[in-house]
């Protein structure tokens, strides 16, 4: 069943790709054809022709393995690795006599190692394990058609045809064909959080005839067919039919209920399940999210293989001269070294077939240097990045009060990718602004009200006062101030609207008194939110679809339209009477709903009211509303349209509100019309009751227009200005418009005082001309034509001013983006915003965003870093190198495909400078630090066989060589990977230009692992030759006793074990009493090790037996060698430390020696200006040769 | 990836809250703040790190090479001296002959006074004992108990003979060392004392007592020295030292102690049964009478490499301190940054 639903993501597929296309495609003639052959037996479970239809259960299970294939496929992917396989073999040719150690000390380690990474997946397969069973244990009631009833069951045991009983706040168990509700016209209100992330509800409609079956009796008889589409991933589509009572009836995504969303607001609704476990939508879509790895990591993988390739070649090396000394054994009739009796030997050592046993000899040679390769790298590494996201989970810095959301690393594999991001690029709505929207400003025939301030005004102001700062510093504040103070006394969310004109019903009293009125009727009736009367406190809370809708209410609740009820065929307000000054109770009847599409970018809605008038009562977007006014009323336009523009610099999204009154003749034609555009079954429905809607949607009497803020969340600008300073680029990636977005783009200094934005467009008098003859070659043609002349411009500008110090900034807007992003301008686009130092792209689509994303990601080859909170920014997650969602309150959706879960964007700068500046710098570390010992160990061996004629004879007894990697020096270089800092949390913050050393890889590269590699070769030599030399071979202890090979083993171990860990001593920056614990405790086991060891019987520690306690410690040589031999072999590398850190500082040991020297307590932020100073004429310098 | 189950918090939020907030705990460990020193190579510690390593190594090396001065050592190279010149070149013929007269008289001055006890070593030459087949080809089962005679497998091909196992099996016993060394002292004759040349837990542990010596060096071709079959192998003393197998190719090896003083200018005389064959592959024999310091033989190596570390420190703290004082630049000064620039090179 896993087969299945293992797929490799196709753009197609990514859910927020697949939610551009059109919803309604007209594809009920495929029914019973090829992908549309599911048919299901409605409450007829006996039925024979149901019974042949084999559709699958309802148990769900996401586990990657099951009891009987968890060993065999867990081994299956341990051993992709290259170096697992390395390993096997090894543990395998280890058997033969070929092997120059005993099987068993190879086979141990591999195993623990093998082990260790199988019990993790068991663990992470166990805890998906117990949610499955969590999922597939609920509760849900069936209905039995035996006894009338419903009976309760579990989720599991459900089957298609099954007719269930959902309750309210349940979740759905299956995909669920709607058949009735607790409403008597069947509809209902479903969240689908867990599906879309969307919060909002979703109207359900059921088949009218299927709404009056409203008690279980009803179903007494119910028989029924469902034709339908297979089981898809599609969320956005469904096609059947239901045979019911003889009738055909055509079903939509209208009737179907998905599992995982849940029913709201709605006492109870029947369905019939229609999809089961894994044929659900949802189960469907559930793609394993691409894994990714970091580039760190793949650049590791180098690394083995150039360890390979060492181990390859001193086999090789060793191999040639076993053959030429082997050869030699046999001279001219004459045995050479006759003690090895060459005149009767194995093919092994045979002098006559010396080519032969040379081969096999490059075989033990490269299971012998086999400790070059580090045998616990991976699953060390595994380990280390476990415990660096606790650590990630757990940060307090990182715990947003609000929500109650702690940052979530979802992915451990890219934690030192955290380190390297070179491009942010960011979702506005809801990651740098809340998405909560407050109302703020309206304008109201032509009369502008609110005095509230926004975020991006103050920044506005701040600019201006940068430059001016005497001027307008009192006239513009202090209208703030004293919103602040009514603010204090009372906060109302989606409401920020401050103007004691119209506020508390002063309204009345004003000239326009009627058209405030219609404005704020119009903002009260015309949309789609529930409300939800708190019965207790008689509060009234609304249920919107959008929190944009939502405000509109709220602000007509504040100025006395209070929106209370609302039924299928009416809405009611409390509503302030100005002629009374009263309040009444007014109810409207509500005809006809309009709804709102981004193709239309308006709704309206069609009401009578009391006075039995026909209202068409509007509000859209200024693009398109203005059009729609009718020749006559254009009372105030011009200053509505003025002020528009005022709110659109200032941040807010403006909506036009109109209305029109419709004579009774019109209106019921209009219907007539519209009835039947609605009830065709044509392929073209849509575009009908588009069409029918767009005339009755003309004529239309301005009122007035209104601005929401879509507010800036906490900390934004500050985190945007530290990110900055690290030298990440940011790019903005948004829906709205231009101006909004060039004016959030001031409000979070992304866009800064002095730089010079260079704005590609298509929004010129050409192209407008020709979209209006409608020809689209020539529109392509020429607007591709502009964009790339835009773009050489913006470059040639650029490349004008190189030599001063200003800074770009980039806005496109989403048509040009489509142009830019073409195959041809792809590269000059990107040329020119790598240069520019931010880019905001406006209008964009959720497609868009990902193609950027990826031609960030492909054009620069650096790392990028998306971060997201919606449904629409799925593809952009997935597509960058890491993708970081905002967990806060639109859902789980892009929560889900992201890497790391935080709760808000300012979190991103500790995620960043911090965690990812740590973890970078700890697996670089610990990596350069896992050759270094390998390979310092593995010469050794190198070394000694130099000695032993290349013979293949280890110089360590077997159990030393395979505990090495496991035991003695393995702790601490994890203590490295998950506890080392080179600077505090709160350094890493304020010296932000440190994030750079991860950006340019300055710790990993080529240079550094060269030079650790290096480090490791001339350890070996220091310890092989000072070791041999110092200990023979005169007697090492005053009784005349001689080092031998037992002994002289044991001395040289210690003296690498010695000197590995006193090197990571050396190199670490952080010592706390774990790292003292586990680097004195691996030097201290080794001697515990020897001594148990040594005490079991000869038979077990062979070579090892008392080596210690009776040959070396009572050798004063063997103490004073291996102070030697530490000592030397450290000094070579605190020597460079110590002139490098003299003459050639990092930036972090800058910032270390400031701090240990005092003076970063003071306020000195004068280092990182000096460094940037700097910093800019390296940078202009390095350009000529860049390009 | 399941959407099915979603965690208890965002099912109900506000529930959940009440209950118990997601909020990490605060400790020093999980928030990465435990208290930790943090060593910073300021030029303090440069210097004192220099400086530390210069002052303990220079009196160590010192030390050693004092104690290494005042042990006595004779070393005589015997391996061409003692083939008669008739031979010429053709050692080998001379070696494997068992015709020929192997003794050979060596006369040595001992340089200096000469302390009991005086070790007395055989230091071969090229002589591979490290070699994977050589180490390998013995049976410890069989060295320490009589039950295990048979336990051969990995003594070919001296493991077996016509009339059974060979005891000691393998190629180290094998080719057992055969020289011997008379030593007299004008013309009295100085005792060679065995005792306590071989590692006690070697005899006690590793050669048993009940194991003799069976059908060695009885057939084919001879190897090295024969074993008295009278004496269990938990007392065959050089059989003992011989087995344990040298590290390097040059090694010296315990052939007894004399324990009398000697002093300067005696001369002693030495006769040796050249038996072992090391011409064939062109090794040297040595024979060495040392004495022994506290810490043991003669080795200049340890005190001159502890010398020139030290030696190396002092002058890197001296290169340190003038660069302090000849240009006091200040540490972490950002005009010595180097390595960041801003147009990264690509990895």
């Amino acid at each position: 069943m896993s087969g299945g639903r293992k797929r490799g993501i196709r753009f197609s597929k990514l859910y927020s790709f697949s939610c551009l296309k059109s919803p309604f495609s007209n594809e009920h003639s495929q029914i019973g054809k090829k992908g549309y052959s599911r048919v299901v037996y409605c409450n007829d479970l006996d039925n024979q022709e149901a019974a042949q239809y084999n559709y699958c259960g309802n148990y769900v299970s996401t586990t990657k393995y099951t009891a009987v294939n968890f060993i065999p496929k867990s081994l299956f992917e341990q051993f992709r690795r290259v170096a697992n396989i390395y390993f096997l073999v090894v543990a395998c040719v280890s058997f033969s006599p070929l092997a120059p150690y005993s099987a068993i000390s190879v086979l141990a380690p591999l195993v623990v190692v093998i082990g260790a990474t199988m019990a993790k997946e068991a663990v992470e397969d166990w805890r998906r394990r117990k949610q499955d069973i969590e999922a597939n244990n609920r509760k849900v009631k069936v209905y039995d058609n035996k006894s009338g009833t419903v009976k309760e069951t579990r989720w599991k045991k459900l089957r298609v045809g099954d007719l269930v009983k959902v309750y309210k706040d349940e979740y759905f168990p299956s995909d669920l064909l709607l058949l009735s509700s607790s409403y008597e016209d069947g509809i209902c209100y479903v969240e689908t959080m867990n599906l879309d992330g969307e919060t909002n509800l979703k109207l359900k409609h059921s088949l009218d005839a299927t709404a009056p079956l409203r008690d279980d009796k009803s179903f007494q008889n119910f028989k029924a067919v469902i034709k339908c589409e297979d089981p898809n991933e599609d969320l956005y589509s469904f096609v059947g039919t239901l045979c019911y009572d003889g009738q055909e009836l055509p079903l939509s995504l209208q009737q179907i209920l998905l599992r995982d969303s849940k029913l709201r607001n709605t006492d109870y609704v029947y369905g019939v399940v229609v999809f089961t476990g894994h044929d659900t939508k949802v189960m469907q879509n559930a793609t394993d999210p691409p894994s990714k790895r970091s580039k760190i990591e793949r650049k590791m993988d180098k690394i083995v293989y150039i360890l390979f390739s060492t181990l390859v070649l001193i086999s090789f090396i060793g191999s040639f001269f076993f053959g030429v000394e082997t050869k030699k054994d046999f001279h001219r009739g004459k045995y050479r070294r006759w003690y090895l009796r060459p005149d009767n030997t194995t093919v092994f050592y045979d002098p006559k077939r010396a080519s032969l046993a040379a081969f096999l000899h490059f075989l033990t040679g490269l299971l012998l240097y086999g400790y070059l390769i580090p045998i616990s790298l991976y699953v060390s590494i595994e380990m280390v990045k476990v415990l660096q996201s606790i650590f990630i989970n757990q940060d307090q810095d990182m715990y947003a009060e609000e929500t109650d959301r702690p940052a979530h690393a979802r992915t451990s594999n890219l934690n030192e990718e955290l380190g390297q991001v070179h491009t942010v690029l960011s979702d506005k709505t809801g990651t740098l602004t809340c998405n909560s929207m407050e109302f703020v400003k309206c304008s109201i025939a032509g009369t502008a009200y609110g005095r509230g301030m926004t975020e991006v005004e103050r920044a506005l102001t701040r600019r201006k006062e940068d430059r001016q700062p005497e001027d307008d510093f009192t006239s513009e504040d202090l209208p703030r101030s004293t919103g602040d103070g009514l603010d204090s006394g009372k906060s109302i969310k989606g409401f920020n609207f401050r103007d004691e004109r119209i506020m508390n019903g002063q309204w009345v009293n004003l000239p326009h008194s009627d058209v405030i009125q219609k404005f704020f009727r119009v903002l009260a009736i015309c949309h789609t939110a529930i409300p939800d009367v708190n019965k207790e406190t008689g509060e009234i809370s609304y249920e919107a679809e959008s929190p944009d809708e939502a405000s509109f209410v709220i602000a007509a609740r504040e100025l006395g339209f209070e929106f209370f009820e609302r039924t299928q065929t009416s809405i009611s307000l409390h509503e302030l009477d100005y002629e009374t000054g009263k309040k009444v109770d007014r109810s409207y009847k509500l005809l006809h709903i309009l709804e709102f599409s981004s193709a239309r970018k308006r709704m309206s809605v069609i009401v009578r009211n009391e006075e039995n008038q026909l209202l068409l009562l509007c509000k859209g977007a200024d693009s398109v509303m203005f059009e729609r006014l009718s020749e006559k009323e254009r009372l105030f336009e011009a200053e509505t349209k003025e002020h528009i523009k005022k709110y659109a610099e200032a941040g807010l999204r403006t909506l036009v509100v109109a209305y029109r009154e419709i004579g009774v003749e019109e209106y019921r034609q209009w219907e007539e019309e519209f009835l039947m555009a609605k009830t065709s079954i044509s392929e073209d429905r849509d575009e009908l009751v588009d069409a029918a809607a767009d005339r009755i949607e003309g004529d239309l009497i301005l009122l007035g227009a209104t601005a929401v803020e879509d507010k800036l969340q906490k900390g934004v600008p500050e985190c945007i200005e530290k990110l900055s300073n690290a030298q990440i680029n940011i790019w903005v990636l948004t829906g709205d418009k231009m101006e909004t977005a060039i004016n959030i783009g001031y409000a979070c200094s992304l866009l800064r005082q002095g730089m010079k934005a260079i704005v590609i467009t298509l929004d010129s008098p050409d192209i407008n001309a020709l979209e209006k003859q409608g020809d689209k070659e020539a529109i392509a043609k020429a607007s591709s034509e502009s964009v790339g002349s835009q773009i050489r411009e913006g470059i040639a500008q650029i490349d004008s001013v190189k030599e001063s110090s200003v800074t770009f900034g980039l806005i496109i807007d989403g048509k040009s983006l489509a142009f830019a992003l073409n195959k041809n301008l792809e590269k000059s686009f990107l040329d020119l915003a790598t240069k520019c130092a931010s880019v905001i792209c406006c209008r964009s689509s959720p497609k868009q965003k990902a193609l950027v994303t990826r031609l960030v990601k492909m054009g620069t080859g650096k790392t990028t870093l998306s971060i997201g909170d919606g449904a629409n920014d799925v593809g952009m997650l997935q597509e960058a190198d890491i993708g970081v969602g905002i967990s806060g309150v639109e859902g789980m959706q892009a929560v889900m495909s992201s890497d790391y879960a935080i709760a808000q964007f300012r979190f991103l700068e500790r995620l960043l400078l911090v965690h990812g500046h740590w973890c970078y710098r700890r697996i670089s570390m610990m990596i350069c630090y896992f050759f270094y010992k390998n390979i310092a160990f593995g010469f050794t061996l190198f070394w000694f066989e130099a000695y032993a004629s290349f013979s293949g004879q280890p110089a360590y007894n077997d159990w030393y060589m395979s505990f090495y990697n496991v035991f003695f020096t393995s702790l601490p270089v994890i203590a490295l990977g998950v506890f080392d800092q080179d600077v505090s949390a709160r350094l890493c913050l304020k010296y932000p230009m440190l994030y750079q050393e991860g950006v340019q890889n300055i710790l990993f590269s080529w240079s550094r692992i060269l030079g650790w590699m290096g480090n490791g070769f001339i350890s070996s030599m220091i310890i092989f030759f000072f070791t041999s030399h110092s200990t023979i071979p005169q007697a090492f202890r005053n009784d005349g006793q001689v080092v031998d090979y037992e002994v002289f083993g044991a001395t040289m171990y210690t003296c690498v074990v010695w000197a590995v860990n006193c090197q990571m001593a050396l190199s670490i920056n952080y010592f706390t009493w774990i790292q003292h614990l586990f680097i004195w405790g691996s030097i201290a086991f080794w001697y515990i090790f020897l001594v148990i060891y040594g005490s079991l019987s000869p038979t077990v520690s062979t070579t090892a037996y008392r080596v210690l306690v009776e040959a070396c410690a009572p050798s004063p040589f063997y103490w004073l060698a291996t102070v030697l031999v530490v000592v030397s072999t450290l000094l070579p590398y605190f020597a460079y430390r110590a002139f490098q850190t003299r003459f050639r500082p990092m930036y972090h040991d800058i910032i270390q020696i400031r701090r240990s020297l005092g003076s970063e307590t003071e306020a000195s932020c004068e280092l990182p200006l000096r460094v940037e100073d700097k910093l800019y004429h390296l940078k202009e310098r390095l350009r000529p040769r860049e390009s | 990836m399941d959407l099915g189950s979603t965690d208890g918090a965002s099912e109900s939020p506000s529930a959940a809250a009440k209950k118990h907030s997601k909020k990490p705990k605060y400790s020093k460990f999980t928030q990465q703040e435990l208290p930790a020193c943090k060593p910073i190579l300021t030029h303090g510690w440069v210097i004192t790190a220099f400086v530390s390593v210069g002052v303990i190594f220079i009196p160590i090396g010192l030390a050693s090479l004092f104690a290494s001065e005042r042990v006595v050592e004779i070393v005589d190279r015997y391996d061409k001296d003692c083939v008669p010149s008739t031979y010429g070149n053709d050692t080998l013929a001379y070696i494997q002959s068992t015709q020929t007269n192997k003794t050979c008289i060596r006369s040595l001055t001992v340089p200096k006074q000469m302390k009991s006890p005086i070790y007395i070593y055989y230091q071969l030459d090229n002589f591979y004992q490290n070699h994977r087949r050589y180490v390998n080809s013995r049976s410890d089962e069989q060295l320490r108990s009589k039950a295990y005679e048979f336990d051969t497998d990995d003594c070919d091909p001296e493991s077996n003979t016509d009339k059974g196992p060979i005891v000691p099996c393998g190629l180290i016993a094998w080719s057992l060392f055969n020289d011997t060394y008379g030593f007299s002292l004008q013309n009295k004759v100085l005792q060679v004392s065995k005792k306590g040349i071989a590692w006690k837990s070697d005899q006690k542990h590793k050669f048993g007592s009940d194991v003799y010596p069976k059908n060695f060096q009885s057939s084919g071709l001879i190897g090295g020295a024969k074993l008295n079959k009278s004496i269990p192998l938990s007392n065959q003393v050089d059989l003992i030292v011989w087995m344990r197998t040298a590290a390097l190719p040059t090694f010296r090896k315990l052939y007894g102690k004399i324990e009398v003083d000697l002093e300067a200018n005696q001369k002693i005389t030495v006769v040796i049964q050249n038996n072992y064959n090391t011409y064939s592959f062109g090794g040297k024999k040595k024979l060495v009478l040392s004495t022994t310091s506290w810490f043991g033989g003669k080795n200049d190596f340890l005190g001159i490499a502890y010398l020139t570390v030290g030696g190396l420190s002092l002058f890197m703290a001296i290169s340190f301190i003038l660069l302090y004082v000849v240009k006091p630049r200040p540490l972490g000064d950002p005009s010595l940054l180097w390595n960041i620039n801003p147009v990264g090179h690509s990895n």
